[in-house]
Parts: structure tokens; sequence; C-alpha cells
């Protein structure tokens, strides 16, 4: 929960101690450059963040790579000519800097809370409770020959051993948009049950289930969902609505 | 000792979390709470430095803590264990919360510039912020703001005790509303 996690290219996640944030990362290198926040040098500042996320593997990280794309565009906006003594001219920086002296602010009180914590941390009160582990498992009170017979009992219960052929089974929407078109035509409104028909495997739930969205889609019926979690209630359109 | 700062005591010792004014009062309810407060002084300065624990002002209410100078030897014996120490990422969101309580996830994000809200459930499950209200915007989200435990891993007295914004170093002032007339 400490910091972003970051895929790199193999997918591997790492866990970034270092900084909190594209926010820390920027501080971090106005500190070491010694320049006045309210200043930034902005050209150089968005150079040296580019550098440093590619450096990290942070290039991935949506977080850092949206405060890249803001540095890239105040630098733009930076260039853009503009007259002197021109009032109208808003400074592109200002948000970044409210942003970032607020962000310092928020660091100054982390410290602050930190060293808080740690004071207390050394004064016990009574019966302070571990933050509860899940409940430890009651010590066990077996004997040889119970151990032996509930071995035997998990034995027989092992079926001989299995093969599968795994066969690619492509969803078959127009079945199931032919099997509800013909329930429509019989009836009003219908149930997702009979839709997906007795003993449905799991491609006949995801093949009705398309063909439901289809055929809604298409306006050939209506679904609904009267209560939350209560059942899914499939309606024929009427002509006019399906006009 | 007073028979009223005897019982504070006795009520103090048997629990295990900071008793409130309030809490305290009722034990006696024809003391007043100007006596129990009296009594709590009192027991205090019993307290001053001839024990091993010492009555503190916590979390708006008061509780019993051993002596700082022990916590070393206890914990190497394993009587009682140091909580967990809070990661930067949970300070931050605590410190944002404390301070713009009500605040919602959105705000939240916004100051840190990453995306909260794992950091806020882990908060939750801890028992250090809770949802306190639901606020006017889109979609009415939840608003958040610290609990008493949040006052006492932090061992304040109150949320007063926080720091003042002007205090700090970087002073800033609150975000000025958009549409402020010239």
């Amino acid at each position: 929960m400490t910091s972003p996690i970051i895929r790199d290219q193999a997918g591997f996640v790492v866990e970034l101690e270092k900084f909190s944030g594209p926010l820390d990362l920027l501080l971090h290198l106005i500190r070491e450059d010694e320049v006045d926040i309210t200043d930034l040098p902005i050209a150089k500042i968005a150079d040296q963040f580019l550098s440093v996320i590619n450096e990290l593997g942070l290039n991935q990280a949506a977080d850092y790579l949206e405060m890249a794309a803001r540095l890239l565009r105040i630098k733009a906006q930076m260039l853009l000519p503009r007259h002197l003594g021109d009032d109208e001219w808003e400074d592109p920086r200002a948000e970044l800097v409210r942003r970032l002296l607020e962000y310092q602010q928020i660091r100054e009180l982390v410290d602050w809370l930190g060293h808080a914590a740690e004071l207390r941390a050394e004064r016990y009160g009574r019966g302070y409770e571990a933050p509860s582990a899940d409940a430890p498992p009651a010590p066990l009170q077996i004997d040889l020959n119970d151990l032996l017979a509930a071995a035997e009992r998990v034995i027989a219960l092992i079926p001989e051993p299995m093969l599968h052929r795994v066969v690619p089974r492509p969803l078959d929407v127009e079945g199931a948009t032919a099997r509800i078109q013909a329930l429509l035509a019989e009836r009003d409104t219908f149930g997702w049950s009979d839709a997906i028909g007795p003993q449905a495997t799991l491609v006949d739930v995801l093949s009705t289930f398309i063909a439901l969205l289809e055929l809604a889609k298409r306006s050939a019926l209506t679904l609904s969902q009267p209560e939350p979690f209560g059942p899914m209630v499939i309606q024929r359109a009427t002509p006019r609505e399906a006009a | 000792m007073q028979p009223l700062a005897k019982l504070l005591e006795a009520a103090l010792f048997a629990a295990s979390r900071p008793l409130t004014l309030e809490e305290l009062a009722s034990l006696e309810p024809e003391a007043g709470e100007a006596a129990v407060r009296a009594a709590l002084a009192a027991l205090q300065s019993a307290y001053g430095d001839e024990h091993g624990v010492e009555l503190v002002e916590i979390a708006e209410g008061w509780q019993f803590l051993t002596r700082r100078e022990y916590a070393e030897t206890i914990e190497r014996a394993q009587f009682a264990l140091r909580p967990r120490r809070l990661s930067p990422a949970a300070l931050e969101t605590l410190a944002i919360i404390a301070y713009r309580q009500p605040v919602g996830r959105f705000e939240v994000d916004e100051i840190r510039g990453v995306d909260s809200g794992a950091v806020m459930d882990k908060l939750v499950e801890r028992g250090l912020i809770e949802v306190v209200t639901r606020g006017e915007g889109l979609g009415r989200p939840l608003l958040y703001g610290t609990t008493p435990s949040f006052m006492e891993i932090l061992g304040l007295k109150d949320l007063e005790d926080l720091p003042r914004l002007e205090e700090l170093s970087v002073a800033l002032r609150r975000p000025t509303p958009v549409d402020e007339p010239e």
C-alpha cells in the first residue's frame, strides 16, 4: 500500500519504495536542484523528470505518465510568445506550483504524524491487543489410529485419474438467439432460467447472455430487474417499441 | 486519596482504552463533572513520577500508559507488542483526511497525485478513518473523517493537538474558490 505498483516489460511487479508519487519525485528533483519552487525552471525539471522515470522504469505507471504529460504541456505553453506587460497572461505553472506547495505541506505533516505515532508507540496501555491475526487453529487432539483412518478415507475419495481432452467450444450465439426468439414467439415474458434452459453449461450461459444483449440492442426484447439481486425479467418488446 | 479518585483509578485500570470524561462521570452520577475533573487531576499528580505508569490525556479521554523509558525492555521481553508502523502513503492519506475532513476519495487522490483507494480501504479496516457523510456532488461521494483510534495511535488529546497549518514552514492558504469576484 505504500507506493505505486509498477510492471516492467517482463510483467514483473516492482514495488517502488523511494517515491510515494509523481509529486514526491518532483519535490525531490526541486530540492536537489535547489531551485525556487514558485519560479520553476520548467523545461529543466520536465527533462529531469522524464529521464528519472525512464531510469526507474516508472514510465509505465499511469500517475507518473500523467505528470510527465502535464509537465510537457506546461513547457510548451511557456514557449508561446507573450507581450510584455500583458495582464491577461496567466502563468501556466501556477496550478502545478499550488499543488506542489500543498503536497510539500502534506509531507511536512507526514513527518509530524510519523513522529507522534513513534512516541505514542513507546507507551503501552493496559491489555493492548495486537491487531488480530486470524484466530489460531485449535490444537489437534488425535491419535495414530484416527489419523490412519482419516488418511484412508481421503485416499478412498480420490477418483481414478481422468484425462480430459480440451476442445475449443466456440460460443453458440446463433443457437441461443434462435432459442430465445422461439421463446419470445411463445410468451410475452420469461425469466433468465427459462432462457438458459435446463442443465446449462458455462458456454450456454455465456452464449445466452450475449444473445440477450444483442436482441435487447436490436429492441426485440427488454431486460429488467425489478429488485436488486432479483431474477432478471425478459420481456418481448411491443411492435411499436421495436419500430 | 479520595474515594472518587480511587474509583476512577480502578475504572481506568480495568479499561483497555481511553475513557472519556462523560464515561468516568457516569460511574458516580452524583459527583458531577467538576469533581471528576478534580479527582483526575489528583490522580494524575499521584502518578506523577513515583510510578511506572502515568495517567495520560489521550483521544478525548484518559488512560493509564506505561512510561516511555520502559518501552524497549517491555518490548524485548515480548510482554506487549508495538503497533505496526504506518507507511508513508498511509500517513499522507491520514494527514489529508485529518485536515480536510469530511473529504472524499477524489480530493485525496488529487492532492497526493496518486490513486489512494487501496490505502483508504486499509485505513478504514484499521479503524483510523470512517465514512462520516456523503457529499453533495455527482454520485453523492462518500466523505471520510478520522476516528478516535486515529487520535489514540498518535497520542493526541484531541484534533486541536495537530499542528496548525500556519505553524508549518510551508505556509499555504486554502485553495481559493475559482469564481471569486474581482
